[in-house]
């Protein structure tokens, strides 16, 4: 796993274990003549099953997929000295906001995506900052590179694990890729309300 | 016109570094094929069958004379010495080297314009009413809107990767000459009581699941229109499938939903759009609109140029195809047709009648261009009286056909011979039926008609909402091609009806001929035009008749 991590675009020594489960790839059965769900996108999900056979390691400080801890919270509270979560881009975000979870008290909150071309991850980043008010450190996780990294931290992120081979020192760059943008975003003014445009 | 500014022409500029950047690292071998395809798409390029082929914006369709001459340059030092007007608006260049793009960017920048969001599953370009601010049927000048859209739109950080890509259509008139109910999402901009509201339709488009839009919201002020659109694209970014590429545009969440919960879900999500940081205040729409105001006009009275020149057949008839109302009297719009014998393929243009259109463009018309979405250019401020010079340096310059409306005004994508998504060619097709006509008498007795062709089923010529379409389709490798009567565009817009079997390349000219014969011994008099008298007599008197003799 990757350990090159941007934090507050600057490049940090992660001290975070990132746990991504291996999920065993399952064959979805589509049924004929039926309507397939639209939230049907075609991802694998950890099972609880498969949740709960998961060896937690060793370590001090670790990110853990959000189902994981709710399904073993008290083992996991127990065991580590602090715990960020994580959810996958294609996990509901009405979901996640009726857990009514006080997400303020994980001082990491990572969002996973398996590839680049996955953008649910900027309305997420964009939602869990301004409906759920998540204060603390917001973190990209999976095909992370430098090109995404510009609108990454535009919706709210402040930390990018970026993909294992590729160089960080490269990938902070992009983060200045454009001096100005029009529209806001979160709590950004727009433009032409600041004054700039002769 | 809108003019840049620094803030503008930064990021345009930025863009062509960044672009710059994610070629070279393609080139080193630093990203891979498919990280580099969603980036180089963001800026209009494809990868062709024979050559990249470069997208190159004009947002709305405006272009100013310089901006044409730049693009007639880039034509003739980077491509073969043509461009193709695209049914977006936009233009399009099939032979560039991958090592130029860059720099063609560069040149497209120093002129205020870039290729930006041109492809790609993002926000594309904003498309309008052609004839936005001088028709006089327009109750509201679409062009302010479309750019405060177009900057809004341009690295929307939320949505830079979409399930698929998303386009969005505004119309300011009574007539829709903007597609609107074939779009993600179509704004039609009214005005109440002094204040500017818009009607917000949703899920339209084309393709191969073709749908009309929906009117989701009324009488939206427009204070709210970003923080709204904003709402209905962050929903579909989120549920919009992203498994099967053919099901990922937002009329198959919307119709999977079902209008009602896709709305609930929408303004749950914008809570009446007071918390947006982009709400819309009157100091941008007014520092936007001044771009947009009317040129200084002369007071002029109407002519008759009709009866001025009733011994010159060909010129009243171009000027009863090509020319149209102005708002202000004694002007006139003129449409430039770039179809017909003198084009290669309908939409295509020679540099050298770029440079043509643009000496035209100031010469007449303020400087300025307008490309539509039927693939022709428009000059719109031309005084009556000056009418009959422009139509000669047109004749001169092989730029006079006199076929706005008819059917020989053939909207057709790039097709097989250029297209890699294509199942069969279009252009030769346009270039078949086009050849049955060598006589004019003919194609002004059918009257205003539309003959829209498509390779495949993407339905980038807009088959569907042709009085005829023709759709190229592949079967166990061979061309064929489905044809469809009775769609139209406008506030009418329906889709057309399959009318048979398809039929081979060969057969299809024979065919459309047989379909227009039909019209004009059934239709009740010259007046009933055809997509009328289909709409009365229905589609098997057709069926009958090309499927009888066929068999």
């Amino acid at each position: 796993m990757s350990n090159q991590l941007i934090l507050n675009k600057k490049i940090v020594n992660n001290d975070w274990v990132f746990l991504l489960p291996v999920i065993e790839q399952k064959e979805v059965k589509k049924q004929a003549g039926k309507v397939v769900m639209f939230k049907v996108t075609g991802e694998n999900f950890p099972e609880d099953d498969d949740l709960n056979k998961i060896k937690l390691p060793d370590v001090s400080k670790i990110l853990l997929p959000l189902k994981l801890y709710l399904l073993r919270k008290d083992e996991i509270e127990k065991k580590y000295s602090e715990v960020g979560l994580w959810v996958y881009s294609h996990e509901d975000f009405q979901w996640l906001s009726n857990l009514n979870l006080d997400l303020n008290k994980f001082s990491v909150i990572g969002i996973y995506i398996e590839k680049f071309a996955d953008g649910r991850i900027y309305s997420l980043g964009n939602l869990i900052r301004r409906k759920l008010k998540f204060k603390n450190d917001l973190r990209a996780l999976g095909d992370i590179l430098k090109d995404q990294l510009f609108f990454l931290d535009r919706s709210g992120f402040s930390s990018f694990l970026i993909k294992e081979g590729r160089s960080a020192e490269e990938a902070i760059k992009g983060l200045s890729d454009f001096s100005h943008s029009y529209q806001a975003t979160l709590d950004e003014i727009p433009s032409w309300r600041k004054n700039l445009n002769g | 016109m809108y003019k840049y500014n620094q803030i503008d022409q930064n990021i345009v500029n930025e863009r062509v570094a960044q672009y710059q950047d994610q070629l070279n690292r393609f080139l080193k071998k630093e990203l891979t094929d498919e990280e580099f395809r969603p980036l180089r798409l963001q800026n209009g390029l494809y990868i062709q069958r024979h050559a990249p082929m470069l997208r190159v914006a004009i947002p709305y369709g405006l272009l100013s004379s310089v901006q044409l001459r730049t693009l007639a340059d880039i034509a003739d030092d980077f491509d073969r010495g043509y461009g193709h007007f695209s049914t977006r608006q936009n233009i399009q260049y099939n032979w560039p080297k991958l090592e130029d793009t860059p720099k063609i960017l560069k040149k497209l920048a120093d002129v205020e314009m870039h290729a930006i969001q041109t492809s790609g599953n993002c926000i594309r370009n904003i498309t309008t009413d052609p004839f936005a601010g001088v028709s006089p049927d327009e109750v509201i000048d679409t062009r302010y809107i479309a750019e405060i859209l177009r900057q809004w739109s341009t690295f929307h950080p939320e949505f830079a990767l979409l399930p698929r890509k998303f386009k969005i259509s505004i119309s300011g008139s009574k007539s829709d000459r903007a597609l609107i109910k074939t779009h993600d999402i179509g704004l039609e901009l009214i005005e109440k009581n002094q204040d500017l509201y818009a009607n917000i339709y949703v899920g339209g488009g084309l393709g191969r699941t073709p749908m009309i839009g929906v009117l989701m919201k009324e009488l939206l002020p427009i204070k709210h229109l970003l923080s709204y659109c904003e709402s209905i694209i962050r929903i579909y970014n989120l549920y919009g499938r992203r498994d099967n590429m053919y099901k990922a545009r937002i009329k198959i969440l919307v119709k999977s939903l079902g209008i009602n919960d896709f709305k609930r879900q929408v303004e749950a999500d914008w809570d009446n759009g007071n918390a947006s940081p982009n709400m819309l205040d009157d100091n941008e729409i007014k520092r936007v609109k001044v771009f947009f105001t009317s040129p200084d006009y002369e007071i002029l009275e109407s002519q008759e140029l009709e009866n001025l020149y009733s011994d010159n057949k060909s010129f009243v008839n171009w000027l009863k195809r090509n020319t149209r109302p102005h708002k202000q009297l004694g002007y006139r719009s003129v449409t430039i047709s770039l179809k017909g014998k003198y084009q290669s393929a309908p939409g295509d243009i020679l540099s050298n009648q770029m440079r043509a259109v643009a000496d035209l463009a100031d010469q007449f018309s303020y400087g300025e261009i307008r490309s539509t979405h039927e693939q022709n250019l428009v000059l719109a401020d031309v005084k009556e009286t000056k009418i009959y010079e422009l139509y000669e340096s047109l004749i001169t310059n092989n730029l006079a056909e006199a076929n706005i409306g008819l059917v020989t005004d053939i909207i057709c994508c790039p097709g097989g011979d250029f297209c890699s998504l294509a199942n069969a060619k279009s252009i030769p097709i346009a270039k078949n039926i086009e050849n049955l006509f060598d006589d004019y008498d003919y194609i002004y007795d059918l009257g205003s008609i539309s003959l829209n062709i498509s390779g495949c089923m993407n339905a980038c010529g807009h088959h569907h909402v042709g009085n005829i379409g023709i759709l190229g389709v592949d079967k166990d490798g061979s061309e064929w091609y489905q044809i469809t009567l009775g769609g139209q565009q406008g506030n009418e817009a329906s889709l057309g009806k399959v009318i048979g079997p398809s039929f081979s390349e060969e057969q299809v000219p024979g065919v459309v001929k047989k379909i227009l014969d039909t019209y004009l011994s059934l239709r009740n008099d010259d007046s009933e035009l055809f997509i009328d008298c289909f709409t009365r007599i229905g589609i098997d008197p057709f069926k009958q008749i090309i499927y009888q003799e066929e068999a």
